[in-house]
């Protein structure tokens, strides 16, 4: 890396609350988190320490409380092409071929613009062949490459990845991680991931944010200075794994 | 191969037992009284050498399709903004939950007002159609909106990511999103209607099933009472497989029944 990169989001101070009949409930306690442009950030934590609803703050789908939430320097207000969100079970429409989704977001361009946009994305995700495909036809792998394809079409800056590998069988899931792995150097993108898996965050991610419950906050963030392809059985990667383990307080042996 | 046999033969069985149950129920009867089934067969024939039956199923199925359209063609988009917008549902909803329970029947005298004197194919048809219309509105608007609210979020909110709003999100995200819940809301509806157009016809009317039906009565020929009922049971079924028959072919395409 040459030079410092410039902050791409930053998060200061944020508190979220939902009202419900009883009163307020605070989900997000004071988060601060920073990622620069090009990097990989990821965020882990214990189911329900509100990592997800960070991330949907972050994406402009929820308003915050208070705090300072930018990217780009500019306050987030609502969601943007900019960005784009890959969800949990694949949010791409299955009334919809392989194309036809990929190019959802493309609608202001020329028709002839759109097609060679939708051929290289198709490609770089290797899903040619299927451009005619409706999504039932696909497998679980291949409905997530149609997503990453369309989030890469409206040339976004910032991926928002919310456990998009949860829904997938454990070949899959590795497979997938490969690929994200691969799309995110081919193509540079900030990108910010939500996941409970720790093996995951660190398999990817430049630095992993642990979340915490109580508060619900970033409570650490490691550096994962390891060089890629990153393998899980590398005594440096373990001693992370179990560095945030132990900061979770989990006992590792079942 | 033995299963597949008595599977298809059941519901025949059911038929049988059911028409077994009827001619026992009408032992004796002449056709001035609640006729049999073998009467009614007769009846039947007799109503097809009238010439009329096709007539009236025409003018049936026309107002049927009528009333049923155009409020398909109303209460669809209506319902895609019902379910969208929860300002437009708090106006809008209570209205339409307090004239939905309304018999359609009920609204016969005004219907007669309004277009008892409007000539079109057939006198009074545009009342009928009316009546259709109600019938087939407020069932259709209900459905849709309720499809629409049960929209998965992360379609929602693909379409806000990706910059789609306004027209296009209704026409390419709401709708698609919905489609399945409405087809079968449409499914339902129709069924509805055809109960509706029967009860309509039987007054002030020259035409239609319903007409068949009291016209037959007033001759005290109930033979052909009870086949024109027969008639009106297997057209209501016709629709019913047509509607059905769409539906499937859209839910086999989204994957969400698999295709054989």
């Amino acid at each position: 890396m040459s030079g410092p990169s410039p902050v791409k989001i930053r998060v200061e101070g944020l508190f979220k609350e939902f009202r419900t009949k009883k009163g307020a409930v605070s989900v997000l306690e004071g988060v601060d988190l920073e990622v620069l442009t090009g990097e990989f950030v990821a965020i882990v934590g214990p189911s329900g320490c509100g990592k997800s609803t960070l991330l949907n703050c972050i994406a402009g789908f929820e308003k915050t409380t208070t705090g300072t939430l930018l990217i780009d320097g500019a306050p987030v207000t609502q969601p943007s092409r900019k960005r784009v969100f890959v969800f949990q079970e694949t949010g791409i429409f299955p009334w919809l071929t392989v194309s036809e989704n990929v190019g959802f977001g493309l609608f202001d361009r020329s028709a002839k613009e759109r097609d060679g946009i939708v051929a290289k994305n198709v490609a770089l995700v290797g899903l040619e062949g299927f451009e005619k495909a409706y999504p039932a036809e696909l497998s679980g792998g291949m409905k997530q490459r149609v997503e990453f394809a369309r989030a890469l079409a409206v040339e976004s800056d910032v991926l928002f990845l919310d456990e998009p590998f949860g829904a997938l069988d454990a070949f899959t899931r590795l497979e997938m991680r490969r690929e994200i792995a691969r799309i995110w150097k081919a193509t540079g993108k900030t990108c910010l991931l939500v996941t409970h898996d720790v093996e995951e965050a660190l398999e990817l991610a430049d630095r992993v944010a642990v979340m915490t419950r109580r508060p619900a906050r970033i409570a650490k963030v490691v550096d994962v200075n390891l060089s890629r392809p990153r393998d899980s059985d590398d005594p440096a990667f373990r001693a992370l794994k179990d560095g945030i383990f132990d900061f979770l307080g989990v006992e590792r042996r079942v | 191969m033995l299963s597949r046999i008595r599977r298809i033969l059941r519901p025949f069985l059911g038929i049988a037992f059911f028409i077994l149950l009827w001619h026992l129920a009408t032992l004796g009867n002449k056709r001035t009284d609640v006729a049999g089934p073998y009467l009614t067969l007769l009846g039947l024939r007799d109503l097809l050498l009238q010439g009329v039956l096709l007539k009236n199923i025409v003018a049936s199925v026309f107002r049927v399709a009528w009333g049923f359209a155009l409020a398909a063609l109303v209460g669809i988009p209506l319902g895609l903004a019902l379910g969208r917008f929860a300002v437009l549902n708090q106006l809008f909803n209570p209205p339409v939950q307090i004239l939905r329970p309304i018999s359609p029947i009920a609204w016969l005298p005004i219907a007669t007002l309004l277009f008892g004197r409007v000539r079109w194919f057939d006198p009074s048809d545009l009342a009928a159609i009316f009546l259709i219309f109600l019938a087939s509105f407020f069932s259709i608007t209900t459905s849709t909106a309720s499809a629409v609210a049960n929209i998965e979020t992360k379609y929602v909110r693909s379409a806000q990511n990706l910059g789609v709003t306004g027209l296009r999100f209704a026409t390419k995200v709401l709708l698609p999103a919905a489609m399945p819940q409405i087809l079968t809301g449409l499914r339902i509806t129709l069924g509805i209607a055809w109960v509706v157009v029967v009860a309509a016809e039987m007054l002030g009317v020259s035409s239609g099933l319903g007409f068949q039906v009291n016209d037959a009565r007033n001759n005290l020929r109930y033979d052909i009472v009870l086949a024109a009922m027969v008639v009106i049971g297997l057209i209501g079924l016709l629709l019913d497989a047509a509607m059905r028959s769409i539906e499937k072919a859209e839910l086999t395409r989204r994957g969400i029944l698999r295709a054989n």
